[in-house]
């Protein structure tokens, strides 16, 4: 191995550091139509009426589009393998609009100023309806969000518009209430996880135009271009043949690009008009009208013996998806599916309902749903630990699921590699865990408190996700490789490239990477689920093992020989008997002349397993008691996510995706005012942490090896932001014997805990 | 409105909107590294130099730089990919959005402080959000930036 667990410096960093221009606004026709939407003042109403003459009069105005010009044919946004499960509930515009800032009008036009003025003369009337606003009371509602008679489920997945129900379900194993019963120590909890916005610096932008064969082109940041070619297709009802998608270099997603957010309403803007259009997302629009987490009310009914061994867990979630169910089905599966499998019990159940209210659409962020059941199953074993009396580490190690034991609750799987116990250690010993103890109160009245938790992920959706790699010898040896996956500054485009060199022992300078194209990459179902590193991976290794027999029997061809006589060492093909060579570039050379085997191969690969990576952090936090304000003075984490593929970004993915844990733990916020209406609509509003908000993050590796994996890999992207919120309200309990069970931790509710205000 | 300035040295007279930010000014004169991240003047992303202390430029209007050097990254670009190659050696670009802005504060930073310490670096640069990086790989490189600039060892990132 050469580069694969080696600090590979990423093959666009130079690009990315001397600002070249690689984003979708910097590449985006300079005749662009600027498209804008004007947006429901009301959480839910009727369009009676809606004139748009004085708008249309604007100077510049190119199109004005209502519900009245729109297909109409229900999609859904959700960027999903086909059939989708999330429902077909949306169309382009609609007389319904079901939350504050729902669009109502496309308006298109030459100069920003001129459609903002435009979208100031368009006159709607609304016949205002009740909304549903509280999701406790969405269920059965008389109160409808979709009750129109053309919506549609795809998928099985226990969905219901006529009760509001996006989602609904049961599992288990054994009989949890027998088990219960039979415990001595029964907890019951209840977590609330408010949403939560993904806030990559790049907002939601999308610009379209026709290309020489008057086909629709879509240059998008996003990270599912083959599911925005059918999603776009779907919306206008045209034929996906009629559709390309381009991803440029994107400014982060983080999940909230695994939803088609912008890409529509430029679109039927070029279908209609013939010209190029553009949407760039505000960072207010991308606030109020986008695609956050999931808000989640978590139960966790556990039982135990006094001992403290685990013997039941039963999670039981209410999901709020908002007004559309983009990811609303399959979120809500991993706050189970990635909690309860941590721990060996004899019993399980996970029930979930999923429901409809008159907030803004959920959708996919990183931890997708692991996020919030993590924070209430793990926050539940800190508590047992407390009523017990027990040292929340050693309760664990008791309880936690080691290499080769099977995961009812995760479909069956085998932990074909774990070192969970492994990294729950590392992380206590980093943080000091024996020696400190839980509290220390300081000379100056503060309080630091020690809190742990752990946790899960997938890598890629098993038998469903597709990871394609296309690997081509070109001129003088050098090769093409081009992907489907989309590098949204997570560096896969280099993580791939690490694997080939590898495998075709060159230099990864000898490779160059080029995705995305929906015309000519291979099909990859996109960057989610934390599949790249773990699927695309895996089809990179297969796509350059099967090209090295094409570069034998090439060779084979022209020296005359059997391949089998044959051996590759990266730079030449050569039979060890007597010394009988060609050199890769002459078979490069050899290739494009009178040649009829193809130095190319396309790989796809899909797993019928997904390999969990686990992890195990602590906090350490200072709480001053007066004001409740909580410093996070350390955080030391420790990941199995297989094997290291790339020591940097597996380090800065760490790093980033627990400052993310920890600005929702602490800091962010989305809430409403009574009428629906979100008011933190603005970096202002809604505070993500800052360089100075960060505490000193800690992040050491102990890797199993995954067999199904690249190189023994497993997944790392989304594992990272899940034991933030655990660890660090167990500290805060430690310190302070107060439970955040709902985030953020604010020194308000800290203080009210103490009884102090 | 009639401007004349200088953009990266270039000197430019135009004219323009009395209500033009600087941003859209200069991203229309082909500076696409300047970026935006928001509009309520929070993230720093589109952080250039005016007469070299740095601006937000969403926040000022192209009038006020009426008779100014205005610098973006594509005016220092030598010392942006010196400083680039350090936090590239970390992995800290990642999507890449935030750099522009993040590296012309480095940099001015570098000019502006002596020694500055862990503290000094996290204020100075507090306004420069982040969302990808979590800010500590950023920090691995600053401090090997401004060491190496220290020792004068060669801007090539490879400091160890």
């Amino acid at each position: 191995m050469k580069y694969v667990n080696a600090p590979v410096i990423k093959k666009d960093a130079m690009a990315l550091v001397t600002g070249q221009p690689v984003y979708m606004d910097d590449l985006a026709p300079k005749n662009c139509l600027i498209v804008k939407v004007l947006r429901s003042p009301h959480a839910h109403a009727l369009i009676r009426e809606i004139r748009t003459d004085s708008a249309e009069k604007v100077e510049g105005i190119a199109c004005i589009l209502t519900y009245r010009d729109v297909p109409k044919r229900r999609f859904t946004m959700a960027g999903q393998t086909y059939p989708e499960p999330s429902p077909y509930d949306r169309y382009i515009l609609e007389q319904r609009v079901r939350f504050v800032g729902d669009p109502v009008a496309i308006v298109a036009g030459e100069t920003e100023k001129a459609v903002d003025l435009a979208l100031k003369r368009i006159k709607v009337t609304y016949e205002v309806l009740d909304a549903v606003l509280d999701f406790h009371t969405a269920m059965d509602n008389p109160v409808l969000v979709h009750p129109e008679e053309d919506w549609q489920s795809l998928c099985p997945v226990g969905a219901d518009n006529k009760r509001n129900l996006c989602a609904s379900g049961s599992e288990g194993e054994g009989d949890v209430e027998a088990v219960l019963a039979d415990c001595e120590i029964r907890m019951d909890e209840v977590y609330h996880v408010k949403a939560v916005q993904q806030s990559m610096m790049e907002t939601f932008r999308t610009c379209t135009y026709l290309d020489t064969y008057g086909r629709i082109n879509v240059l998008s940041s996003t990270q599912i271009p083959f599911h925005v070619r059918r999603i776009v297709a779907n919306a206008l009802d045209i034929p996906k043949s009629k559709v390309r998608v381009i991803k440029p270099r994107i400014g982060g997603g983080f999940g909230a690009k695994q939803t088609v957010v912008t890409e529509i309403y430029p679109a039927i803007v070029t279908l209609k008009t013939g010209k190029p259009a553009k949407m760039i997302y505000t960072r207010e629009e991308s606030m109020i009208a986008s695609s956050p987490r999931h808000e989640m009310e978590v139960r966790v009914r556990l039982g135990a013996n006094r001992d403290g061994c685990i013997r039941a867990i039963e999670v039981h979630t209410l999901s709020n998806t908002g007004a559309y169910g983009e990811h609303g089905p399959t979120t809500v599966g991993l706050s189970g599916h990635k909690s309860i499998p941590m721990y060996r019990t004899e019993a399980f159940r996970f029930q979930y309902e999923v429901v409809y209210t008159n907030r803004m659409s959920a959708g996919a962020y990183r931890g997708y749903g692991a996020t919030q059941g993590i924070f209430a199953v793990e926050s539940t074993v800190n508590k047992l630990a407390a009523k017990l009396g027990m040292d929340p580490v050693a309760l664990r190690r008791m309880n936690i699921i080691h290499e080769g034991d099977i995961m009812p609750a995760y479909y069956g799987e085998t932990a074909s590699s774990c070192h969970l116990e492994q990294c729950l250690n590392r992380a206590a010993a980093m943080i000091g865990w024996e020696e400190k103890g839980l509290r220390t109160v300081m000379p100056d009245g503060k309080i630091r408190g020690r809190g742990v938790a752990m946790a899960m992920q997938g890598s890629a959706i098993s038998n469903c996700d597709v990871g394609s790699v296309t690997v081509k010898l070109s001129d003088e040896g050098t090769y093409n490789i081009i992907v489907g996956c989309t590098d949204m500054g997570t560096g896969c485009d280099t993580i791939i490239a690490q694997f080939a060199a590898d495998v075709l022992e060159t230099s990864i300078d000898n490779i160059a990477v080029y995705g995305v194209d929906t015309d000519t990459s291979p099909y990859d179902s996109g960057s989610y689920a934390s599949s790249t590193t773990y699927l695309t991976g895996m089809a990179a290794v297969r796509a350059c093992e099967q090209l090295k027999e094409r570069i034998l029997a090439l060779a084979a061809d022209k020296m005359q020989r059997e391949a089998s006589e044959l051996c590759f060492d990266g730079e030449k093909v050569f039979d060890e008997k007597d010394g009988a060579q060609m050199s890769l570039f002459d078979i490069a050379t050899a290739s494009m002349c009178n040649n009829e085997i193809s130095l190319e191969v396309t790989y796809s690969h899909s797993s019928p397993v997904s390999p969990p990576p686990f992890m195990a952090a602590c906090a350490e936090v200072e709480i001053d008691p007066e004001t409740g304000a909580v410093e996070l003075l350390d955080y030391t984490a420790c990941v199995d996510c297989g094997t290291v593929v790339n020591t940097n970004l597996a380090r800065v993915q760490t790093e980033g995706g627990l400052l993310q844990g920890i600005g929702m733990t602490l800091y962010e916020d989305i809430w409403y005012n009574e009428k629906g209406k979100n008011l933190s609509n603005s970096f202002l509003q809604y505070k993500i942490p800052s360089r100075l908000d960060a505490g000193k993050i800690r992040v050491e590796f102990d890797s199993s090896y995954e067999s199904t994996g690249p190189f023994g890999a497993k997944s790392i992207g989304e594992v990272v932001i899940n034991t933030p919120a655990p660890a660090i309200t167990n500290a805060i309990y430690q310190a302070v014997g107060v439970w955040i069970d709902e985030l953020p931790a604010t020194p308000e509710k800290i203080l009210r805990g103490m009884k102090v205000i | 409105m009639k401007i004349h300035l200088w953009l990266n040295e270039r000197e430019i007279t135009r004219e323009i909107d009395a209500d033009l930010p600087l941003l859209e000014f200069v991203r229309s004169e082909g500076c696409y590294s300047v970026k935006r991240g928001c509009e309520t003047s929070n993230c720093g992303l589109c952080t250039v130099w005016m007469d070299g202390r740095p601006v937000l430029s969403c926040s000022v209007l192209t009038a006020r730089a009426e008779g100014t050097h205005i610098t973006t990254l594509e005016g220092v670009r030598e010392r942006a990919e010196a400083f680039g190659a350090f936090l590239a050696k970390q992995g800290g670009e990642q999507c890449g959005f935030c750099n522009p802005g993040f590296i012309m504060n480095v940099l001015a930073m570098e000019d502006e402080l002596t020694n500055p310490s862990d503290e000094d670096i996290r204020e100075y640069l507090a306004g420069n959000l982040c969302r990808c990086s979590g800010y500590e790989s950023q920090m691995r490189a600053i401090k090997e930036y401004l060491r190496s600039r220290k020792d004068e060892l060669p801007l090539n990132g490879e400091t160890e």
